[in-house]
């Protein structure tokens, strides 16, 4: 890996690493909460479910793993962003619903119970 | 929900990126501050820029940051160090361990910017060891930040060096104190010692030492990137920014919040954490965790600032905030934080180490019946001497949750005294389980469940319960399927 | 260096910056109560934990009492020492203090020398108004040492005295919260652990949380057993101090009284250390020229420096602490084991009895002499060389007992032929005496000149490290000298190191040497008691009519009718010993 001399290679890295990302949103993105809270909460298992469901229907889904939610409540939580559309945070998920979410959510964009609310304003840099 | 009352500043990464992957935050503007800090920035504007920003410490006291940094660079020493507090202890509180875990590198980046201004280049990472993937990611954190030259040597092709290393905390709460930390990572008890000096000029190895909590921390690339008159617009006259809480308790929706200062306590209780669960009354919520205050529904527009909590006698805190319902006992909280702090104590000073089991046993007293009138005059006496001379921040703050449940509850205090009744129904020694004649039918099941034997009665008759026999441990009012067992 | 003005209760002074608030009031004439503060200069102690809390005020400005221990002054700092909310909490301190004490004072070793008692009744405490459960810790008994943590009021003057000053680091803060106390790591045994047991930890406690392990008793079953010829000795250091456990002003010497003393109680023979002292200077005398000799001679198996091994501590020391040096240290015996080792053999012989039937009691300003005394290579055939160690505390104890005023008695002479010495014996009791002793003698042994002045006032001060340039004949000595055992590590650093090259090194376990040991009246946190003890010893040499240990003629004769010559045979057999490598913890 290169390092880093100056802002500028800093926001060139920025900007190349955003349009890779671009080239990636026409699939959907299932991002699994993995805190310790999470994890304790199952949300490895969600994980791994999600993705068998996937290769079992041979769908083409990205997948990655962040810190906290903050949604203890609802623990364990996904977020998931279909094409085109805002990320919606699903919760109290055990394995069963999971896969039902990549059934019906992410092959036919049917929502499902469980939806959490975002009642924040998120600052981005 | 309408509008939207959270506003995610420390916590603006967790959940959103990859913390194993330093591509991730730094495609979310991640090491910008620090780059904009080496190339652009001074220490001394960097320093300026805190101040003006307004930032005070989230680990609890509220101290301006830019403050501190302004101490500890004014010292001229061969070697400054910077630590970052994760010594998280307060019960049910983890703010900084859910900001680790999902957002490594904002802690990791503030550090560093810390060095600069201060003009140190070690940095050290106190964790307590519970918190395992926290360490883990920090370490991959630490990795990849000096495989990409944001960490280390000649950071970002200037002459500023920033090494990083991570100590372990053993569990023990007062640690979190900074001078007990600092003792801790130099491998001595983990007990305060006397400030001053502050740390800003003789800390970690006797250097001087910048010590910020992990929230603090993570504001500050935020702070730097957007400006601190950005920053200083958010928040209360007093008090700038958001503040993470570790919702918990009676509440619906637990869990982290993030709300900018100056938000009421009705506005967190009631809206963003949906209210008090299944229904029940609100009684109280605790800010401060085991040194802070319960605060009750006439405090409940309160503005969540620093100045303000105080005026309660409560205190911020670090970000635990404990949710009361109807059934919570007042003493019995009192006495359950007690038994936290008379445990963590270090016991290095009187009051703190003997004062804390003396305020514990006489609650305990006072929840078994066997209180007094003195009693409660001798809790007041006492908890405002150890107010007084304790040591550090753990023993001053120590009889908090004491001295504010007495100021609003005393009533509650009374009746376990005079009345010899625990209103809530927490405090079993105090509770009578009883036999409601009309609804009893007889069937037996109590007293077959009682452990003692205490209850007798034929089949099919009204059943009794002896009540010098009984050790109240409510079986039979679990058991009964009629309801016909009542405590009160 | 700047000044910082301060008001305390209405009173105005300057004090250097840096100063704290007890400097100031002190300088005001006004007292704070303290407990666990104690600042002991010239040892280079300062506990200042500020844990008890009692001598908080209160600080114009600040939210809370500050510690006046502790607190530095700041320019127009206005303080007040004695408004109602100070009082109230001091008052609670010593009161939580007390709820945790136990209060048997009346059976305590350390009562009417207690400090917390002293505060107790300086408040008036007559109740408790916060009773609940009490300490309960086991109690540690070393041969030296008493360790009851009930009495612990946690104000760390033994974890600073063990650690910082004696760098034994065997006293430390263990466990948390209510159960909070100072112990050896692992709670294990004091006796188990890298204790010297110089007792200096006994010296600073300010409760009875640390005492000697008193023997007085065994000393009057031996005195009363008709069948015993009992024997007793005195160390230097106990006439400078005895007379302080009696009342009387510390700077005189006692050693008149003490003889008569002793008499009283009825020891058959009233013998001093002091005559083992210049038997102590003809052997390691003789084994240093020795040394010296074939190590100029360019011998490589000799090893120099040569340093002094009659402290128990310091050897106890060194094996724990320094195995590597094991080789360096004299093998001479302490004056203590030299005098019990002629006590039962020569004089036994003169007196045609065996050693079985004979008790010899020392009494020493140490607590590491009670450990010596039970080592077992001091004992023949199981029958300790001493029998009975007292520290001067439990003479003074012993003979209040027996219903004797020290202070009453005339003056009275020692038996001899053990009770004879010269000057150069009792100023063993002062750090540098025994160096000075034996330059006196090595001098005029290896020269064959007289020496034209005794006194070397290069070793004779109060400083915890002292180097000198000797001449000696055509040679320059290098010489060390260290009392306090933080002191002697960084000596023998210095020897390991090969930073600097000694011949000869004496070291004392305590500061100031035997007169501040482990074992005397208390001093209270005053340090002048110890210059005057240390006067006293010197104006004890310098009124002698010999003042060189080989113009003692009782030692001339015990050479001539019993040990031939220093290092002989029978010398080696009686009066050196062995050491032993000891675990660092």
């Amino acid at each position: 890996m290169a390092k880093l001399n100056s802002i500028t290679d800093l926001k060139k890295l920025r900007e190349e690493l955003q349009s890779a990302a671009e080239t990636q949103t026409g699939k959907p993105l299932v991002n699994v909460s993995l805190a310790t809270c999470s994890v304790a909460s199952g949300g490895r298992d969600i994980m791994e479910a999600m993705k068998a469901e996937v290769a079992s229907l041979g769908l083409d889904v990205n997948f990655m793993q962040s810190g906290c939610m903050t949604f203890c409540y609802a623990e364990p939580t996904v977020e998931i962003t279909l094409p085109g559309k805002e990320p919606v945070v699903f919760g109290y998920l055990d394995t069963d619903k999971a896969k039902l979410l990549v059934q019906k959510y992410i092959k036919d964009g049917e929502l499902l119970d469980g939806v959490i609310p975002v009642g924040y304003e998120r600052v981005v840099l | 929900m309408s509008e939207k009352k959270q506003i995610r500043i420390a916590t603006r990464n967790s959940g959103f990126i990859d913390p194993e992957n330093i591509d991730s935050y730094i495609a979310a503007g991640g090491y910008l501050a620090l780059a904009k800090c080496i190339e652009e920035m001074t220490p001394t504007q960097v320093i300026d820029e805190m101040k003006a920003s307004g930032l005070r410490g989230r680990g609890g006291a509220g101290f301006p940051t830019g403050v501190k940094w302004g101490f500890a660079a004014g010292y001229k020493s061969d070697t400054k160090y910077v630590v970052c507090n994760a010594d998280e202890g307060d019960p049910g509180a983890f703010m900084d361990r859910a900001i680790l875990e999902g957002d490594p590198h904002s802690v990791l980046e503030a550090m560093a910017i810390g060095a600069y201004a201060i003009g140190g280049n070690k940095g050290t990472i106190y964790i307590r060891a519970e918190y395992p993937l926290a360490i883990k990611r920090l370490k991959i954190a630490i990795e990849q930040a000096e495989e990409k030259g944001v960490l280390g040597k000649g950071i970002f092709g200037s002459d500023f060096n920033f090494d990083l290393d991570i100590k372990y905390g053993a569990g023990a709460f007062v640690c979190g104190e900074e001078t007990a930390l600092i003792n801790s990572m130099e491998g001595m008890r983990g007990e305060p010692y006397t400030k001053p000096p502050f740390p800003a000029e003789s800390g970690y190895w006797s250097k001087p030492t910048i010590v910020n909590n992990v929230e603090t921390l993570a504001a500050i690339p935020a702070i730097i990137v957007k400006g601190a008159n950005w920053f200083n617009k958010i928040g209360s006259e007093t008090t700038k920014g958001t503040k993470v809480f570790a919702l918990a308790g009676k509440i619906n929706n637990v869990g982290l919040i993030e709300v900018p200062m100056g938000i009421t306590l009705r506005e967190v209780i009631m809206d963003v954490g949906g209210g008090v669960a299944k229904g029940k009354e609100f009684k109280a919520v605790q800010t401060g965790g085991p040194s802070g205050g319960a605060l009750t529904y006439k405090d409940l527009d309160v503005k969540i600032d620093y100045e303000s909590l105080a005026a309660c006698q409560s205190i911020m805190g670090s970000g635990g905030m404990i949710v009361m319902d109807e059934d919570d006992c007042m003493v019995a909280v009192s006495k359950f934080f007690l038994d936290f702090t008379m445990d963590e104590t270090c016991g290095k000073c009187t009051p703190c180490r003997i004062g804390s089991k003396r305020i514990y046993e006489t609650l305990d007293k006072i929840t078994m019946g066997q209180g007094t009138m003195d009693d409660i005059e001798n809790l007041k006496l006492l908890a405002v001497a150890i107010k007084d001379t304790a040591l550090c921040g753990l023993g001053q703050t120590m009889p908090n949750p004491v001295l504010s449940t007495m100021r609003v509850f005393e009533d509650e205090y009374k009746a376990h005294v005079i009345d010899k009744k625990c209103p809530a129904g927490v405090c079993s020694s105090l509770l009578e389980f009883v036999v409601v004649d009309e609804k009893c039918v007889g069937c037996t099941l109590c007293a077959k469940i009682c452990p003692v034997d205490c209850i007798s009665g034929k089949v099919k008759e009204v059943h009794v319960i002896d009540q010098a026999a009984c050790i109240k441990c409510g079986a039979c009012l679990d058991k009964c399927k009629f309801d016909a067992i009542i405590k009160r | 260096m700047s000044m910082m003005n301060i008001t305390i209760d209405g009173k105005t002074t300057q004090v250097p910056a840096g100063s704290m608030i007890l400097d100031a009031a002190k300088q005001l004439d006004i007292t704070i109560p303290t407990l666990c503060f104690l600042n002991l200069d010239v040892m280079k102690y300062n506990n200042m934990a500020a844990s008890c809390r009692v001598c908080v005020v209160e600080v114009e400005g600040r939210r809370n009492l500050a510690p006046a221990c502790a607190t530095p002054v700041m320019d127009g700092m206005v303080v007040k020492t004695n408004t109602m909310r100070v009082l109230l909490a001091r008052r609670t301190v010593l009161e939580l203090l007390l709820s945790n004490h136990p209060k048997d004072c009346l059976v305590c070793a350390k009562s009417g020398e207690c400090d917390l008692q002293e505060l107790a009744e300086n408040f008036g405490i007559r109740d408790i108004s916060y009773p609940g459960v009490m300490s309960t810790f086991r109690k540690d008994i070393s041969p030296s040492i008493i360790r009851e943590m009930d009495k612990c009021v946690m104000c760390r003057r033994c974890e600073t005295m063990c650690n910082e000053v004696q760098t034994c680091g065997v006293l430390s803060g263990v466990n948390r919260g209510f159960d909070a106390v100072v112990a050896p790591a692992f709670e294990m045994n004091l006796e188990d652990s890298a204790c010297t047991n110089c007792g200096q930890c006994t010296q600073v406690c300010p409760v009875g949380a640390l005492v000697e392990h008193d023997h007085t008793w065994k000393v009057i079953q031996a005195l009363v057993d008709p069948e015993l010829v009992t024997v007793v000795q005195t160390a230097p250091a106990v006439r400078s101090a005895i007379g302080e456990a009696f009342g009387m002003e510390p700077g005189q010497s006692f050693t008149g009284k003490m003889a008569a003393s002793l008499r009283m109680l009825g020891f058959d023979h009233v013998f001093d250390t002091d005559f083992a002292a210049d038997l102590t200077i003809m052997e390691e005398g003789s084994e240093f020229l020795d040394r010296l000799q074939k190590f100029l001679d360019g011998d490589k198996n000799v090893k120099l420096p040569i340093m002094t091994s009659c402290c128990p501590g310091w050897v106890k020391f060194f094996e724990h602490q320094f195995p590597e040096l094991l080789e360096i240290p004299s093998t001479a015996k302490s004056p203590q084991q030299m005098f019990g080792a002629i006590a039962k053999s020569y004089y036994a012989e003169l007196l045609g009895i065996p050693r079985e039937k004979m008790v010899v009691v020392s009494v020493m300003p140490c607590l590491a002499k009670k450990y010596e005394a039970s080592r077992p290579e001091f004992a023949v055939n199981g029958n300790p060389d001493v029998d009975i160690v007292i520290s001067s505390r439990e003479l003074g104890h012993l003979l209040k007992q027996m219903n004797i005023d020290l202070s009453k008695l005339p003056d009275e002479d020692f038996d001899n032929p053990l009770g004879f010495s010269t000057g150069a014996a009792p100023i063993f009791g002062n750090s540098g005496g025994v160096m000075e002793a034996a330059l006196r003698t090595a001098y005029e042994v290896a020269t064959g000149e007289t020496l034209p002045s005794v006194e070397f006032e290069a070793v004779r001060t109060l400083t915890g490290v002292k180097t000198a340039e000797i001449q000696v004949g055509p040679h320059t000595l290098n010489v060390g000298v260290a009392s306090g055992l933080g002191n002697a590590r960084e000596l023998l650093e210095m020897v390991k190191s090969g930073e600097k090259q000694f011949h000869v090194i004496e070291i004392m376990a305590c500061p100031g040497g035997c007169i501040g040991g482990g074992g005397q009246p208390y001093h209270h946190g005053d340090m002048e008691i110890l210059k005057k003890r240390n006067q006293v010893l010197y104006n004890e040499d310098a009124g002698k009519p010999q003042r060189k240990s080989h113009e003692n003629p009782y030692i001339v004769e015990l050479y001539e009718k019993y040990l031939g010559k220093p290092l002989s045979e029978k010398a080696h057999k009686l009066l050196h010993t062995h050491y032993f490598e000891r675990e660092k913890m």
